[in-house]
């Protein structure tokens, strides 16, 4: 009977290790095959160049950084609805900072700016048990106006400033082409540009896969580079650390961590602060590396839908990434392509990646036959319809959401107890 | 035999004359309790016997009033359960306090990880946990979630992670209530490779045909105290049975009134499903006539609950139910009780009380449709006031008006406001679970007297409790629960302690009848 | 109800609880002036840390209040705040979050307004109808967010921000391409201007329609229905303890269908004030936006209790309408609105803290009356 079951749970456990690799390999695969079938049959070929994929790029990072600060908050158990004024702070501090001092300097303070919303929100949540939903609300509108009320102080009257825009920065972060592989400089000489070199014959599935690769190798911000390298680096903390162990155990079961002497309260500000800091980030990255300055609305709900990837990334960074991957992706075509087939990717790859998340359980061929003969249908079925109307599908995004929440919620794991107020000495 | 041989091994615990209180209860008396390190030691008794009480205080979960506690020969004071654990004591609890999403591994290693600079060592932390789980003799995949485990496997999880943790004193919370027969056996054996290496494990259980089998000394509890010391080879079931219900049971009070012939409560083959596919209540049937009431007996969590719940359509069940001939087998909550049923529910917090709100809406709730109480779609407050002070006075409820909120009332003078809300709309059929439980005894008197006289008036009553006074002192017959089934139906009058407990505990099943 | 009967529970009923009644709205009182008095320091204290005289400020905010001749603006600007606050309410009631009154309203506006345009009816009926209109529009957008819940166990929080996305995209689609409007010319677009009969009367004019009195009125009902009303009963019961309704034989899904239907249909009010008597259209610039938010922050404030809701609608839009004032005496104006959201957050955590050590001393009073009692 013992063994058996072991045997049963041994081989189910692998097959889920396995699952974790093949998935992000499959899902970057099936997009990549869709993407190319749909270039080369409708003859956009910005839909895979670098040009667009690098404003993809740049568009990704901080509805990116806003997912991962919903994660942070809620892998400790705290429901984060004022990530969107943690970006607004960010936004501010930032611009003022990089307005001052130069853009290092603003990141950080964009940084500081956000966990100092995270703290506001920690202490009325975990010191003063206010609702969570109803402090983030809170936060979200004492930021918009907040930092309203600081730039009609420092920005008014400065050149360019205002109350609702800061004065341009003068210096922006370095960006860099990676030598050899998209043409940077060594020194004085100027290496070759291989995936520009295979992005220009517009080869079947190669040509489009360089040009993937020299969208995300050339005219990179370090900025960039760090908020992506921030992903491997939460995942890391969070799977890697005794530290990290401890903060996912306090938003899956607080009570038994503290029977283990893990300091809950703790914990928990301690995420609200990295939640914070991550979000700030993402509003400085808006208002430093996307523009030069700090202007009103900048964040344009990305909070939002930030949380949106961390419920349909699954409360994972790696999952994280590819929600809002697949978002700045759509904005990035837009700019570079304009709206319509925007609508057509959006519609294909939304469709494709829900049915990705649907068929979790399924083994991988049938997961990726019927994704593929559903992205075909959802490509037929865009054609027969003249045009989608651009405003129409800029929700999509949200309506995905609510899709994923109501028909795969049993596949998702968010942390048991996010959003449960937590006293400690509640378990005797 | 191995065991046999440190019979004269060194107390690994022992507790002398711990008393505890709480407001208004004694939860533990004068309690002795002496355990040989390297034995599997048994503490069996009823609900509320308490044993729980006293597990906590060994755990330091609580401090006792009196007396003292000495582990390995020295005398301790816990004032957490950490300094428990320091000294070498682990829990099992009843409910694990495992976290579901995260893998075993984690389970078992959190607050005490291997590290390298902050960094997991996953590969000592999987070669310590091997050592333990080889020396149990089990197998356990370290790298699932605890979500993907089933109960018996989840309960070995909390085993090795005590173990983990260093402890040679274990405490097993009723760990047989949620397994079934093939987990038992395996978790006895564990447990016997346990204390072959030398550690102790103090086994809290029901079951007594369990308790015979694996422990090696058993102290039984009874109303708070430790009230016999003995070993399995020196009494049999019906011998511990009767330590455990107490030598004799209380004498049923006479009725002047007799049982109507009309069936107020008619269940047929009711059949509940439970969590973990088995049926919570399996194949129910009984009739119960108009002034008559039927006795539920059995240790908790035997289906009693479930049972009560699907009555109130609060949980789907399949089989029939009909109220005064009245088939309400289909119908919602609400319509139940409109057809006739009123319910005592079994926790007054989760179920029973709006602790924020005044005694009079409280009192109002589940009854705003009476139109004695409302205006057209308005609810009539004044009358809904004056009814409420009514089941003050009749119930005996101290408050100091009826707009004081329910959290502001002794837990005793709360249950009264509820059994008075039950019985005030003469129901035909009251489901009453445990309806003077924490009351004092000169309220449960009155609401005794209240019972009788509306059972005399006419009134069903199914009647569920754990104390044998109320069960004998009311009932007119006596169904037994036992794993979701009623194993038997026993006569108050002529039953014996031998018999109530040995059905409670299950030790008669299979046994002619 | 005797006075003879000095000793029984009756004669007890009405001194004692109306004291006690007395004395828990007076402590709500007391501690909500406390928090505001709490959040007024912390702006003074910002003010001054920032540079601006505190002391100015204050006075500009009261001599503006004194003159009295911002109180039909106050009624005004209270006006959708009301309407917003009392829907958010009605969810809080039975511990449900709308975070979607602003995607409600916005779609009602629209739908109300071009439905409203193409009737011709007396003023009468007329206005009626729109906003019955609009009450549909709302509760018809905010039972997407009831349905999720109850038959797929969305978190409604979670839903209706994501409805509040999708309503925007949706009432841009239909405006852009259905509704909208050229005839009038300029920037400013609109969907058709509604007929004189649709004009909602002026209570003063140009300066208060009417719809502060159907705010009132509103106010008025919710209070009946939630505190007097067998249905409030259930609803409010079902927030107290949801497993205790449930055992009562409250549907627990009816009821959360029922309050998110009626929370949209409040909500689809908000806007009304704008289209049927400012604007006379709904159009993206000239509807105003972000009511639902500041909905909220009213509702908790004002602590979900109807006169609470009124008066925290008051004294916001009173202190909105110092902002023109404040910025001629030099004081940033957006401070009102920092002020604003300090109050809140300072009401919320005080009244959290207030209520726990309410509770422990109602507790303790109980008991104390009960001893004297005994010994009596």
């Amino acid at each position: 009977m013992s063994t058996t079951t072991a045997e049963a749970t041994n081989t189910s456990s692998s097959k889920q290790t396995m699952g974790r690799g093949r998935r992000v390999a499959l899902i970057g695969i099936t997009m990549l095959v869709l993407m190319s079938v749909t270039r080369v049959w409708s003859g956009y070929d910005d839909l895979t160049s670098s040009g667009t994929v690098g404003a993809a790029l740049r568009l990704t990072v901080p509805i990116l950084l806003a997912g991962l600060a919903g994660l942070w908050a809620e892998r400790v158990g705290i429901l984060n609805i004022g990530i969107e004024g943690m970006m607004i702070l960010g936004t501010w501090f930032g611009a003022f900072g990089a307005w001052k001092w130069g853009p290092w300097v603003g990141l950080v303070l964009a940084v500081i700016g956000g966990m100092l919303g995270g703290l506001i929100h920690a202490v009325a949540t975990i010191r003063f048990n206010i609702d969570q939903v109803i402090s983030g609300v809170v936060m979200n509108l004492f930021a918009f106006f907040g930092v309203r009320y600081l730039s009609e102080l420092l920005f008014v009257g400065q050149p360019q400033g205002g109350i609702s825009q800061s004065p341009p920065q003068s210096s922006a972060i370095p960006r860099i082409d990676v030598p050899f592989l998209s043409g940077g400089p060594i020194g004085s000489w100027t290496t070759p540009d291989i995936f520009g070199w295979f992005e220009e014959r517009h080869w079947f599935l190669l040509g489009d896969l360089a040009g993937v690769l020299k969208g995300l190798t050339s005219n990179l911000s370090l900025a960039s580079l760090i908020a992506v390298l921030l992903v491997p680096i939460s995942a890391w903390v969070l799977w890697r650390t005794a530290f990290g162990l401890r903060l996912r155990s306090s938003g899956e079961a607080p009570e038994a961590a503290e029977s283990l002497g893990v300091n809950v309260i703790k914990v928990r500000y301690i995420g609200l602060l990295i939640s914070g800091g991550f979000a700030g980030l993402g509003g400085g990255f808006l208002s430093i590396v996307s523009s030069s300055y700090y202007r009103q609305g900048q964040t344009a709900g990305r909070g939002f839908i930030g949380l949106a990837t961390m419920i349909f990334g699954n409360w994972r960074p790696s999952g994280v990434l590819g929600g809002a991957a697949v978002f700045g992706y759509s904005e990035g075509l837009k700019l570079v392509a304009g709206g319509s087939i925007t609508g057509l990717f959006l519609f294909i790859a939304l469709v494709s990646a829900l049915v990705l998340i649907i068929t979790l359980s399924a083994p991988v061929m049938r997961r990726l036959v019927t994704t593929a003969v559903i992205g075909v249908l959802a490509f037929l079925a865009y054609l027969t319809v003249d045009e989608v109307p651009e405003s129409l599908t800029q929700s999509l995004p949200y309506v995905v959401t609510l899709v994923v929440l109501a028909t795969a919620s049993q596949r998702l794991r968010p942390p048991a107890r996010a959003g449960v107020p937590y006293r400690p000495g509640g378990a005797h | 035999m191995e065991t046999q041989q440190r019979r004269d091994a060194a107390m690994a615990v022992r507790l002398s004359g711990i008393g505890k209180r709480f407001p208004g209860v004694i939860a533990n008396h004068d309690v002795n309790l002496n355990v040989r390190a390297g034995t599997i030691h048994a503490i069996v008794g009823e609900n509320g016997a308490g044993k729980s009480t006293l597990m906590k205080t060994l755990y330091g979960m609580q401090q006792p009033d009196a007396g003292t506690i000495e582990i390995d020969g020295t005398e301790r004071h816990f004032k957490s359960p950490s300094e428990a654990i320091e000294a070498g004591i682990g829990m099992v609890h009843q409910h694990f306090m495992l976290a579901d999403n995260l893998t075993v591994l984690e389970n078992i290693i959190l607050g005490g990880e291997p590290a390298r600079r902050g960094v997991i060592n996953v590969s000592e932390a999987r070669r310590r946990i091997q050592e333990i789980v080889a020396a149990l003799g089990a197998e356990i995949d370290v790298d699932v979630p605890v979500s993907e485990l089933g109960v018996g496997e989840r309960q070995r999880v909390e085993i090795v992670k005590v173990l983990y943790r260093g402890a040679r004193i274990l405490i097993l919370d009723e760990p047989t209530a949620v397994l079934v027969p093939e987990e038992v056996d395996e978790l006895f054996s564990t447990l016997r490779r346990l204390v072959d290496d030398g550690a102790t494990v103090i086994f809290i259980s029901h079951k007594l045909d369990e308790v015979i089998q694996v422990s090696d000394d058993i102290t039984v509890m009874r109303q708070g105290t430790t009230v016999a010391e003995t070993t399995p080879g020196s009494v049999d079931r019906s011998g511990l049975a009767e330590l455990m219900v107490g030598s004799e049971l209380p004498s049923p009070a006479g009725r002047t009134t007799a049982i109507g012939e009309q069936v107020r409560l008619r269940v047929t083959d009711l059949v509940v499903p439970g969590a973990e596919g088995r049926p919570a209540v399996e194949h129910a049937s009984f009739d119960i006539h108009a002034g008559e009431i039927l006795g539920v007996a059995g240790v908790e969590g035997n289906g009693q609950f479930e049972l009560c719940t699907a009555l109130l359509g609060l949980r789907t069940s399949s089989g029939q139910i009909e109220v005064d001939g009245r088939d309400v087998t289909r119908s919602g909550t609400r319509a139940r009780h409109e057809a006739g049923l009123a319910y005592i529910p079994f926790d007054r917090h989760r179920e029973g009380l709006m602790l924020n709100a005044p005694l009079w809406e409280n009192a109002l709730l589940g009854r705003e449709n009476d139109p004695a109480l409302a205006t057209g779609p308005l609810i009539n407050i004044q009358a809904a006031r004056t009814s409420t002070v009514g089941i003050i006075e009749r119930f005996g409820v101290l408050t100091p008006d009826e707009t004081t909120p329910a959290f502001a009332l002794s837990g005793g003078n709360q249950q009264k406001l509820v059994v008075g809300r039950a019985m005030i709309t003469e129901p035909a059929v009251l489901v009453a679970a445990h309806p003077t439980r924490g009351i004092d005894v000169g309220a449960q008197a009155a609401v005794w007297d209240e019972i009788r006289r509306a059972r005399d008036a006419g009134m069903a009553v199914l009647l569920v409790s754990a104390d044998l006074e109320e069960l004998i002192g009311l009932s007119d017959r006596i169904a037994v629960m036992f794993d979701g089934r009623v194993t038997a139906m026993l006569d108050p009058d002529t039953t014996t302690p031998a018999e109530l407990g040995g059905h409670m505990t299950g030790s008669h099943l299979g046994a002619p009848r | 109800m005797s006075a003879d009967k000095s000793g029984g529970p009756l004669a007890r009923i009405l001194t004692p609880s109306r004291a006690s009644a007395l004395r828990t709205s007076g402590t709500t009182v007391a501690s909500s002036l406390g928090a505001i008095a709490i959040a007024l320091t912390i702006c003074a204290i910002l003010l001054a840390v920032t540079g601006k005289n505190p002391i100015d400020a204050y006075s500009t905010i009261i001599e503006t209040g004194a003159s009295g001749n911002k109180l039909l603006e106050m009624m005004r600007r209270a006006t959708p705040l009301i309407f917003s606050a009392t829907a958010v309410a009605i969810g809080f009631k039975m511990n449900i979050f709308n975070i979607g009154v602003e995607g409600q309203y916005l779609f009602a506006a629209l739908i109300a307004a071009e439905a409203g345009s193409h009737l011709a009816l007396p003023g009468v009926i007329h206005i009626p109808v729109i906003l019955a209109v609009a009450m549909i529009a709302g509760a018809a957008w905010a039972s997407i967010a009831a349905l999720l819940k109850v038959f797929k166990n969305v978190h409604e929080v979670i839903s209706t921000i994501m409805l509040n996305y999708i309503a925007l995209s949706v009432i841009q689609w239909l405006f852009e391409n259905f509704f909208r409007d050229d005839s009038g010319g300029g920037l400013n677009v609109k969907t058709t201007l509604l007929p004189e009969s649709a004009h909602m009367p002026d209570l003063v004019d140009g300066r208060l329609n009417a719809m502060f009195i159907v705010a009132l009125v509103t106010v008025a009902i919710f209070w009946v229905v939630v505190y007097r009303s067998r249905f409030g009963f259930r609803l409010r019961a079902s927030g107290f303890n949801a497993t205790a309704a449930a055992t009562a034989g409250i549907d627990a899904r009816r009821m959360t269908i029922i309050a998110l239907l009626l929370s949209g249909a409040v909500a689809g009010l908000v806007a009304m004030q704008s289209v049927t008597g400012e604007a006379f259209a709904y159009g993206p610039n000239a509807t105003p936006i972000q009511f639902g938010f500041a909905g909220i922050t009213v509702a908790l404030l004002g602590r979900n209790h109807p006169v609470g809701i009124v008066v925290a609608a008051l004294l916001f839009g009173f202190l909105d309408s110092t902002s023109a004032e404040l910025q001629l005496a030099a004081v940033p104006n957006s401070i009102v609105k920092v002020m604003q959201a300090i109050i809140v957050l300072t009401v919320v955590i005080v009244n959290e803290a207030t209520i726990r050590r309410m509770n422990i001393r109602t507790a303790e009073r109980a008991r104390n009356e009960l001893a004297a009692g005994g010994a009596a």
